[in-house]
């Protein structure tokens, strides 16, 4: 099935207006050796055969929503007015805003959201979103270097491994220099930077769940000239110092806790967010307060001259479309819990987290890696490779035990837990790998 | 003033809650964090109950239209019709996690596997990544595989310009930028097509790709394709097709028999998932065998009736997103051709075309000047009667309920009205709206000052974007 | 088109008041014109060594972004803070408050070489 509303008489009549009487005509300009291939593809299906297909697909996945696993994404609970008003057609049918006067809707929640962000952040200015958290961390050491002008980044080991693969290889392509800190003991060792670092990254709570005492890398790199890239997770916010009041220059980070499904990934959003002397390298959309003509309140587009499709090759990145209608979910999720309810929800998955990892902990052979104080992820060092045990758990209908790749040590595993998560959950979890490990 | 519409943080009401997570009783969350971590006062969010919530999204929505409530002909977006059975099917697979045991996640990594062996086959390349997350995405990717193919060949060092036609996406001399390269402009030639001879003479042992879409932004597809590219390879020149124009020509030729190296795809144009008012998208990237070695991990691969992931890449160049891409839009473009099958899209690119031109024909009609005024493909460019400017006839068919066309694109049209009207629309709307256009024209014409105010109607009328771009106020702060 | 014969210009419409080596750069009435309102001017760093023909400015518009030129090689000494707040100025005094850097030129003579009111007139009738 298609979804063209033409009828064959229609069709008729309209290739008539141009003259003509076959749809192939259109195609006349096309070099004829190479037209009409004979793709091969499925038949095609019925809306309720293919739903009927997609759910056959759908039924052979386990449902990750009490998982345990964590590494920036995790199963936190979405209120129902999350999913009900993302879904309305106007927000989900649109395309960028170009045109304020009826694309207001979309350009409001933009400025709310660059607003939450801002404040969650402790810093001056956000944009209004872009793909993840990885390639957010990439664009937000491209901004650090070119306002710096140099062409060396060290980053913390202790930062997701994936971004700094993202990072390494954004980095690759504009000839730029990594160099990475590894950790000791769990946490980010003291550093010293020359002056050929234009950005330094840490991300806090890291990668192996712990929360780290930034002051010292921070002083250091603006000692040396170096602007501070600082990558958290949003919902830890509700409760940590923000990136902001530590002294950080840029904060980036994946938005999924905030009201956005986990999609085996993607997608999410990712969110960066500086202070106000580097808001002209700020790659991305940017929404901006105004007025009409005749004086109402108003929201449009601004300092668009920094981006691809006017400033071309000497735009600030060559983002366009970005993450919007995650932003949005992300916006409505804040809207709806309020500074307490995030509270709550960032309160409930440290209780549990810490339950977990206490009673995790005393099981023999287990050890906990993370050093305290940690947010709501912690690492399990395993008698038995991680993936081994992640696959015997999830035999047994339990998704836990994420592996935490080799260069962090031997058989390490990350856990989480969210306010998702019952006694009961923590309780089979345990259980489950009581056996697995018998 | 008032009247204005509220924001959030003006709707606030401190102690006012919505959504009550659960309970966790007393913790003593300074012992567990570390006082000295611990934020020293809450985050100003507002503070609503769920109905003002809920009333405040549902009147923004009001303020704003989409493919759902308008004819919406920007070109080069391809706003289609989104189909809701894809919306249904991406809603089984939210609950899955990117770190789940492959074993557990077999359903979504079929999709993934077929969705890459359905692209190549749609687009003629040999392997696929659904990596990259929108389309300026994809081409970055596409072209660091150009850059690394060449290294490869111990021409890395030598090959690092990219030529790029005057007509294209502002993206593509941003991607080309960002992957390492310097961009060289190739002008277009009075019929609107890259200037065969000019493009010769831009070729050399120091160009490194040629980034294309084809059709161009003026919608014509470039008739000179095959002897182009093959005078770039026979100078080592890498091909790069910019898929955002791909509805055009879906089941009737393929970029990779044109000869085209890499490519990528936008999943939220070409196979109708909806852009969410800037994203989330998806953008694929195709490369011929040559370039698969470079391609970023993870793939997906399958070996007999299971799938796996795929990281043995070793001249990678690298991951570009964090885990597997933008997955539940991956399954809505699944849903997608599943649903038309290699019929379905082939008639689907054929009815665009036919809307275009139709459209193209009778706006002529209605006192449009259209500058290339021969067959086009899924969109045209047209520019506005004498006297009129193209912003103006697009703040005047909003008073109508119409969503314009894109505007002053491509740059190389003065008053360029770039129109796709897609593939969705019927007779009827395309026969309304050129009724609409031709009353814009000869009202604007009569009447200037009426067409220099549009719109009137609209919940707010032109914005002042030069205050807005002088002091930007980018986030609400409380009246001082 | 206000065309000051105090000074010169160059063929992409800045223009140049040279006193002792020190030449202070600008764009034209005709530029501002047709670039409209101003919005933002990125200006170089003072210290920095510059080209003749040298891209070391942007002036952006709402919708557009131009390079700036530098009409003689030099190293930039200072640039015009006030536009930070007020990038207006380049539309409303282009010759006076609207300037946008001075350079200590390294061959003063080359000045000669620039175009003069009338030969710059001309370009702009050429253009338009």
């Amino acid at each position: 099935m298609d979804f063209t509303p033409h009828t064959p008489e229609e069709v008729q009549a309209m290739l008539a207006e141009l003259g003509l009487s076959d749809l192939r005509q259109l195609f006349a300009d096309l070099p004829q050796e190479i037209l009409e291939p004979q793709l091969r593809l499925p038949e095609p299906l019925g809306e309720q055969e293919a739903l009927s297909l997609l759910r056959s697909l759908a039924a052979k996945n386990a449902s990750a929503e009490k998982s345990f696993l964590g590494g920036a994404v995790r199963p936190h609970f979405i209120p129902s007015v999350v999913p009900a008003l993302m879904s309305r057609g106007e927000f989900l049918t649109a395309y960028t805003p170009y045109q304020p006067e009826v694309s207001q809707g979309v350009l409001q929640a933009i400025f709310e959201y660059q607003t939450m962000i801002a404040e969650l952040t402790g810093l001056d200015v956000s944009n209004a979103s872009l793909y993840d958290g990885a390639s957010a961390l990439a664009e937000g050491v491209l901004l650090a270097l070119r306002q710096t002008r140099r062409m060396a980044v060290v980053v913390s080991q202790g930062v997701h491994p994936e971004y700094r693969q993202v990072l390494a290889t954004y980095l690759h392509a504009v000839g730029a220099e990594l160099r990475t800190i590894e950790l000791a003991g769990g946490l980010t060792a003291p550093a010293e930077f020359d002056e050929t670092v234009g950005a330094v990254v840490l991300q806090n709570p890291n990668f192996l769940g712990a929360i780290e005492n930034p002051s010292s890398w921070i002083a250091a790199a603006h000692a040396s000239g170096a602007l501070v890239v600082y990558v958290t997770d949003p919902l830890s916010l509700a409760l940590l110092k923000p990136p902001g009041a530590w002294g950080a220059d840029v904060a980036v980070g994946d938005g999924q806790p905030l009201g956005n499904p986990m999609n085996f990934g993607g997608p999410q959003f990712g969110y960066i967010a500086v202070r106000d002397k580097l808001l002209r390298q700020l790659p991305g959309r940017l929404v901006s307060e105004t007025r009409d003509v005749d004086g109402r309140r108003g929201y449009v587009l601004a300092l668009a001259a920094r981006e691809q499709h006017i400033r071309r090759a000497k735009a600030k990145s060559n983002i366009t479309t970005n993450s919007q209608l995650s932003a949005l979910m992300a916006a409505v999720y804040l809207a709806a819990l309020g500074p307490q309810g995030l509270a709550d929800v960032a309160a409930a998955a440290v209780a549990k987290a810490h339950a977990l990892a206490a009673q995790l902990a005393s099981l023999p052979g287990l050890e906990l890696v993370t050093p305290r104080p940690f947010f709501n992820e912690f690492t399990l060092r395993l008698p038995a490779p991680a993936a081994v045990v992640r696959a015997q758990l999830a035999k047994r209908g339990l998704q836990a035990a994420t592996p935490v790749p080799e260069e962090y040590g031997d058989n390490l595993a990350l856990f989480s837990a969210t306010e998702r998560h019952s006694d009961d959950d923590l309780r089979s979890l345990l259980d489950g790998i009581k056996e697995v490990l018998a | 003033m008032k009247g204005d519409f509220p924001t959030l943080f003006e709707r606030s009401r401190s102690g006012r809650r919505g959504t009550r997570p659960p309970s966790v009783g007393d913790v003593d969350l300074a012992a567990m964090l570390g006082a000295d971590n611990m934020r020293s006062e809450p985050a100003r969010l507002p503070e609503l109950d769920e109905l003002s919530v809920v009333r405040h999204y549902t009147n923004l929505s009001r303020r704003q239209v989409g493919v759902d409530t308008s004819f919406y002909p920007l070109g080069s977006c391809t706003m289609k019709y989104n189909p809701r059975a894809s919306e249904a099917a991406a809603a089984l697979f939210t609950e899955l996690h990117p770190y789940q045991d492959p074993e557990s996640v077999q359903g979504a990594l079929q999709i993934i596997y077929e969705l890459q062996e359905y692209l190549a086959e749609i687009t003629g390349m040999d392997a696929v990544t659904l990596q990259p997350a929108a389309g300026a995405h994809g081409e970055l990717t596409g072209m660091m595989l150009i850059r690394a193919y060449h290294e490869s060949r111990g021409e890395g060092e030598q090959r690092r310009v990219v030529l790029v036609p005057d007509s294209a996406h502002g993206s593509n001399p941003a991607s080309s930028m960002m992957a390492g390269f310097v961009v060289r402009e190739i002008p277009s030639g009075a019929d609107g097509e890259v200037d065969l001879n000019e493009l010769r003479a831009a070729l050399g042992p120091e160009v490194a790709a040629i980034m294309l879409t084809n059709p161009n932004t003026l919608g014509l597809f470039e008739r000179k394709i095959l002897e182009l590219i093959d005078a770039a390879h026979q100078q080592g020149v890498q091909l790069y097709y910019d898929g955002a124009n791909l509805n055009a020509i879906m089941g009737w030729a393929r970029p990779g028999d044109m000869g085209f190296d890499v490519i990528h795809l936008n999943l939220h144009k070409t196979f109708s998932t909806p852009h969410g008012g800037g994203g989330p998208g998806s953008g694929p990237v195709g490369a011929k065998a040559h370039l698969a070695p470079f391609l970023p991990v993870p793939t997906v691969k399958r070996e007999g009736e299971r799938y796996l992931f795929d990281y043995d890449r070793p001249q990678t160049i690298g991951r570009m997103r964090s885990f597997y891409g933008n997955f539940g839009v991956m399954v809505r473009a699944y849903t997608y051709i599943r649903m038309l099958g290699a019929a379905g899209l082939k008639r689907s690119s054929a009815l665009a075309v036919l809307n275009a031109n139709y459209l193209r024909k009778k706006l002529k009609d209605a006192g449009y000047i259209i500058p290339h005024d021969r067959l086009c493909k899924h969109e045209f460019v047209a520019q506005p009667p004498a006297g009129l400017h193209a912003l103006d006839v697009a703040k005047a068919l909003l008073d109508y309920g119409y969503h314009p066309p894109t505007i002053y694109f491509p740059l190389i049209v003065k008053e360029a009205l770039m129109i796709e009207p897609t593939e969705t629309e019927s007779q009827e709307t395309l026969d309304e709206y050129v009724t609409v256009m031709a009353e814009i024209a000869r009202r604007g014409q009569e009447d200037p000052d009426w067409i220099s105010h549009t719109p009137y109607s609209t919940p707010v009328r032109r914005l002042d974007e030069v205050s807005a771009n002088r002091h930007p106020r980018l986030r609400w702060k409380p009246e001082e | 088109m206000n065309i000051p014969e105090d000074r010169r210009y160059s063929k992409t419409h800045e223009w140049v008041k040279l006193e002792g080596d020190v030449a202070t750069v600008g764009i034209s009435d005709f530029a501002q014109e047709s670039l409209g309102d101003v919005v933002y001017v990125e200006l170089p760093e003072s210290g920095r060594q510059v080209a003749a023909g040298e891209a070391v400015a942007v002036i952006e518009s709402v919708k557009t972004a131009s390079d700036v030129y530098a009409p003689l090689a030099g190293e930039v000494v200072e640039v015009n803070e006030s536009l930070a707040d007020e990038p207006e100025l380049v539309n409303g005094d282009p010759y006076g408050g609207g300037w946008l850097f001075r350079l200590r030129v390294s061959r003063p003579a080359e000045f000669e070489s620039l175009l003069d009111a009338s030969a710059y007139a001309k370009v702009i009738e050429e253009e338009e």
